[in-house]
C-alpha cells in the first residue's frame, strides 16, 4: 500500500503539491490524470523518492521513502520518469539488463538474462537490442526504457506517461501488459496518462490532480463522468458507453 | 540485415589483440634508449645489460604503462560521473592543483620527502576538483562546452598562481618537472608511487557498473538504488588521487585523460564494464607509442612524452570532433 500524507512540495513561492494526501491499495492499476502542469509528475517524484518532500510522508508497504535505503527500496518499487534522456550511450540491452540491478549488483543471474529477454522480446526490441538507443526512433526509445523499469519486477511500479511516442498498437499492448502485471502477478501499477479513454479501458482507479491537490477520485465508472471529466479539464466531454467501455468523446 | 554498426560489443579478442600489441611494443621499447641494450646481450649475461633493464628500461615501460591506464580511467570515469565528455581531469583543473600542491610542499617542506610532496599533491587536487564540482553544480547554463571552459579557466588560474610562486621562489625549472610530462627521469626507486595509481584505477572497475549508472543521471541512479552522490564523491577521488600521483611521478600528461576515454566510448558505447578495460588498454598504448616515438625522434636526445601526447592528441582531439560531433552531443 501507498500512502501519501500531506504531501507538500514548493519551487520558491509556488506551491506545486498542496497537501496532498491519497492512499492507493496494493494490486490494481490506478491512473493518475490532470491538466499540464497539476502536479502529476512532481508526484510521482516524490512518492519515488526522486524529489524531496517540502512537508508530509509517503510510505510504501509502511517504509517512509525519505528515509529507507535505496537500495531496499529499489527492490520493491520502481519509477519510469517523464522525460528519459540519456546522455551516456548504452544498447538497448545493456539498458534493459540495468533494471536487474538493484537485484544482482552487476552481476546477471541466468534468471536476470531470462527476464530481460523476455523484456526485449515483449516490447519488441530484439531486432533492435544490440543498437545505441541513440539509433533509435522516439517511441522504440520509449519501450526500452519501460522495458528496463519492468525489468526491475518490483511490486510497485510507477509511469509517468509510458505511452508518449507509442503508437496506437504499442499503446495498448502497453496496457495490456500494465493490466496483466497487476491481474496476474498481483502488482501494483501507477500511471500518469492524459488520454482518460486509455485510462477508462485500462485502470480500476482514477485520481485526477488539479493545481497541486487531487480534486477527484474514484473507480473508473465513477470518474468517467462528464461532470468529473469537466470540472477536471475545464473541457466539455461526452462520454459514451462503447464496448463496455465508457469513452470520453472530446476531439471538436 | 542490420546495417548499422554493431557497438557496444567488446569482444574477447579484441582485447586479446590489444593486449598482444601492447606487449610486442613494451618488450621493444625496452631495446630503445641511449645505452646500447640487445636482447642477445641481455640472452647471452653481459652483467651491464641486466643492471640497465632493471634500473633503467623496466622501470620506465611500468611507469609508462602504470601512468598511461590510470590517467585515461580516471578521464573515463571524471567524463561519467559529471555527465559531460569534455569534462576530464585536463579540464576541470585537477592536474594544475596537483602541481601547485607539489609546489606547497617543496616551498614548505623542502619538496626532498617524496611523500609530503604526494600528500599536498593529492590534499590540493581533491580541493580543486571538489571545488570545480561545487562551481558546477551552481551553474545554471549547463552547457557541454561551457562547462569545461569554466574548468580550463579555473585550471588556468591555479596555474598562474603556481607559476607565479615559482617564480619568486626561484623554483621555475622544477616547476616544469611536474607540468611537463617525461618519462626520462624515472629510475628503479623513483616511480613506485604509481603503483597506487594502479591500484586505484583496478578498484574503479569493482565500481564500474555504479559509475555507469551514475552517468545515466540522479533519477536513474536513485531509481536504481545507487547512491548517487557517493559514487560521484568516490569517483572523485579516484580521479584526484590518480591525477595528483602521476604529476608527482612523472608530470602531467596533456590530452590523453580527454581523447582516449572519447575514442574509446565512441567505438563501443558507455558500458563502463567493457569501456574501462578497453579505455586502460588503449590509454597504455598511446602513451607507450608516444613515448618511444620521442625517443627515437631525435636520437640520442629524447622529447619529452608531454609535448609528443601533445602534438597526436591534439590531432585525435580534432579528428574525434569532425567524425563524432553528432553522437558526443556536439551537433
Ligand atoms: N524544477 C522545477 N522548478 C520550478 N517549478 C517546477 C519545477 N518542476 C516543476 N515545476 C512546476 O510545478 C508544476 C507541476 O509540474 P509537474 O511536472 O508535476 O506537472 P505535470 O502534472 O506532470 O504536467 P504535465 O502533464 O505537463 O507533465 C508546474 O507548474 C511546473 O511549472
Ligand atoms: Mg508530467
Amino acid at each position: 500500500m501507498i500512502e501519501i500524507k500531506d504531501v507538500t512540495k514548493r519551487y520558491g513561492e509556488t506551491v506545486v503539491l498542496d497537501g496532498v494526501s491519497l492512499t492507493i491499495a496494493p494490486g490494481g492499476v490506478t491512473s493518475v490524470i490532470g491538466a499540464n502542469g497539476a502536479g502529476k509528475s512532481t508526484l510521482l517524484s516524490v512518492v519515488s523518492r526522486l524529489v524531496p518532500a517540502d512537508g508530509g510522508t509517503v510510505t510504501v508497504d509502511g517504509m517512509d521513502v525519505a528515509t529507507t535505503p535505496g537500495d531496499r527500496l529499489a527492490r520493491r518499487l520502481a519509477v519510469l520518469r517523464q522525460d528519459n534522456h540519456l546522455s551516456v550511450r548504452l544498447t538497448v540491452r545493456e539498458l534493459v539488463a540495468f533494471g536487474r540491478f538493484p537485484h544482482s549488483g552487476g552481476r546477471l543471474t541466468a534468471a536476470d538474462r531470462d527476464l530481460v529477454e523476455e523484456a526485449i522480446d515483449y516490447f519488441e526490441l530484439g531486432d533492435l537490442a544490440d543498437r545505441h538507443l541513440d539509433q533509435l526512433s522516439g517511441g522504440q526509445r520509449q519501450r526500452a526504457h519501460v522495458a528496463m523499469v519492468l525489468c526491475q519486477d518490483t511490486d510497485y511500479v510507477l509511469l509517468d506517461e509510458p505511452l508518449n511516442n507509442l503508437d496506437m498498437r504499442h499503446s495498448v499492448q502497453m496496457m495490456r501488459r500494465l493490466r496483466r502485471m497487476a491481474d496476474d502477478y498481483g502488482k501494483t501499477v501507477v500511471m500518469v496518462v492524459h488520454d482518460v479513454n486509455f485510462a477508462s479501458c485500462h485502470s480500476d482507479t482514477i485520481v485526477a490532480m488539479k493545481d497541486g491537490s487531487v480534486v477527484a477520485q474514484g473507480t473508473t465508472a465513477e470518474m468517467m463522468t462528464p461532470e468529473v471529466l469537466n470540472a477536471v479539464y475545464d473541457l466539455d466531454i461526452d462520454v459514451h458507453e462503447i464496448g463496455g467501455h465508457r469513452i470520453g468523446v472530446y476531439f471538436s | 540485415m542490420n546495417r548499422h554498426p554493431s557497438p557496444g560489443r567488446l569482444r574477447a579478442w579484441h582485447l586479446a589483440a590489444g593486449a598482444v600489441l601492447l606487449a610486442v611494443l613494451a618488450a621493444g621499447s625496452l631495446f630503445v634508449g641511449v645505452g646500447d641494450l640487445t636482447p642477445a646481450g641481455l640472452l647471452g649475461g653481459r652483467p651491464g645489460d641486466m643492471r640497465l633493464l632493471v634500473e633503467s628500461r623496466l622501470p620506465r615501460l611500468l611507469a609508462v604503462l602504470l601512468a598511461g591506464t590510470a590517467t585515461s580511467v580516471a578521464g573515463l570515469v571524471m567524463m561519467h560521473i559529471t555527465g559531460n565528455r569534455f569534462v576530464s581531469p585536463s579540464t576541470t583543473g585537477t592536474g594544475e592543483s596537483a602541481a601547485f600542491g607539489v609546489l606547497l610542499a617543496t616551498l614548505f617542506a623542502g619538496g626532498e620527502a617524496v611523500l609530503v610532496k604526494m600528500v599536498m599533491a593529492v590534499g590540493c587536487a581533491l580541493l580543486g576538483t571538489f571545488f570545480f564540482v561545487w562551481i558546477l553544480r551552481r551553474l545554471t547554463f549547463r552547457d557541454m562546452i561551457l562547462v569545461p571552459l569554466v574548468g580550463i579557466m579555473f585550471g588556468g588560474v591555479i596555474g598562474a598562481a603556481t607559476t607565479f610562486f615559482a617564480y619568486r621562489a626561484d623554483l621555475l625549472q622544477s616547476l616544469g618537472a611536474w607540468t611537463a610530462g617525461d618519462f626520462s627521469g624515472v629510475l628503479r626507486g623513483r616511480y613506485e608511487l604509481l603503483w597506487i595509481a594502479g591500484a586505484v584505477t583496478a578498484l574503479g572497475y569493482l565500481y564500474a557498473d555504479r559509475f555507469t549508472v551514475a552517468g545515466m543521471g540522479r533519477g536513474f541512479a536513485v531509481n536504481l538504488g545507487v547512491r548517487y552522490d557517493r559514487v560521484v564523491n568516490t569517483g572523485l577521488v579516484l580521479v584526484a588521487v590518480i591525477t595528483a600521483v602521476v604529476v608527482v611521478t612523472v608530470g602531467q600528461i596533456p590530452f590523453v585523460s580527454l581523447v582516449v576515454p572519447n575514442l574509446v566510448t565512441l567505438a563501443l558505447g558507455d558500458n563502463l564494464r567493457h569501456a574501462l578495460p578497453a579505455t586502460a588498454l588503449a590509454g597504455a598504448l598511446l602513451v607507450l607509442l608516444c613515448d618511444v616515438a620521442g625517443r627515437l625522434v631525435r636520437f640520442p636526445y629524447e622529447i619529452p612524452v608531454s609535448t609528443v601526447v601533445g602534438v597526436v592528441g591534439s590531432v585525435l582531439f580534432l579528428a574525434l570532433l569532425l567524425r563524432g560531433g553528432r553522437r558526443m552531443g556536439l551537433r
